[in-house]
């Protein structure tokens, strides 16, 4: 049985949609956090498949610059994650809704 | 051979993507996230990604997965959350439906037309068959893509800075009196 890129594509949609569903229903902001990075670990195997699939290296190039923004957007979110439970302990994403300390 | 190493990795990107979003405790959860990167390194190498497959393993479950259990730990947020209990009615087989509606959206778009909805084959430069993987994706990273390179850096730095910002206390929630006389030595 050969492996086709359509296998690839099919994986990726699940790994996207598994974090779409826990961003809905988790209220633990880490944990918000952490689906984000399933999602965008989705996208970049869609990004390599297709790379792959129509003999492009630009796919890749296209995955490191994701990657380096994802690692951007984790200190970010990590830091305001910290300032915010340094006043509110154990806050969920609930509690802060009005975007106010 | 390429059929068992994918079926395996794909299962264990799954389940640990399933881990990630089901288990109660934040610690949990970010394991099963390291089992769900690996296995993404893995397809990347069946990919014929050698670079992305060494800077996923590198970046993701050495620096960043490292960083949400020094924060969790910091913080003592490892209470275990009560999945029990739906903050508003109907929230989940919502959420799930939204879930299924976009995937089947995903599917449609990804695998009935793939090659329309990305446009033409190697656009930006064929794979080669002999040059290595990374020193074709560097030199693609140092001329045509330079710029975009270049942002990157600045962006980090970026970032660095307002992490710093961010989670500086402010000097007036300092502690004060912590031992000013101190001279019993």
């Amino acid at each position: 049985m050969e492996v086709t890129t359509t296998w690839y594509l099919v994986l990726g949609a699940l790994l996207f949609t598994i974090g779409g569903v826990g961003l809905l229903i988790r209220r633990n902001p880490l944990i918000m956090f952490m689906c984000v990075e399933l999602m965008l670990n989705a996208v970049n195997i869609t990004f390599v498949a297709f790379g792959r699939e129509l003999n492009d290296i630009g796919g890749q190039v296209f995955v490191f610059f994701v990657l380096v923004v994802a690692a951007a957007e984790v200190v970010v979110g990590l830091a305001l994650i910290v300032a915010v439970f340094r006043n509110k302990p154990g806050a969920t994403a609930d509690d802060i809704s009005v975007l106010k300390g | 051979m390429e059929t068992a190493v994918f079926l395996v990795s794909a299962a264990v990107v799954l389940i640990g993507a399933v881990g990630v979003i089901a288990f109660r405790n934040p610690v949990h959860a970010a394991l099963s996230l390291v089992g769900t990167l690996f296995g993404v390194a893995v397809l990347f190498v069946a990919l014929e990604a050698d670079l992305l497959a060494a800077v996923q393993v590198i970046v993701y479950a050495g620096a960043i997965v490292v960083l949400f259990l020094f924060v969790i730990m910091l913080l003592g947020v490892d209470r275990v959350e009560n999945l029990r209990t739906e903050p508003l009615t109907g929230q989940r087989p919502l959420a799930i439906l939204v879930g299924l509606l976009s995937l089947a959206g995903v599917l449609v778009v990804l695998v009935g037309g793939s090659v329309a909805a990305t446009g033409g084959e190697s656009l930006t430069e064929a794979i080669s068959d002999t040059t290595p993987n990374v020193n074709q994706v560097a030199t693609l990273l140092f001329t045509d893509y330079v710029l975009a390179f270049e942002l990157t850096g600045a962006l980090l730095t970026i970032a660095v800075l307002g992490a710093v910002v961010l989670t500086r206390r402010p000097p007036t929630s300092l502690p004060d009196g912590d031992d000013t006389d101190g001279g019993e030595d």
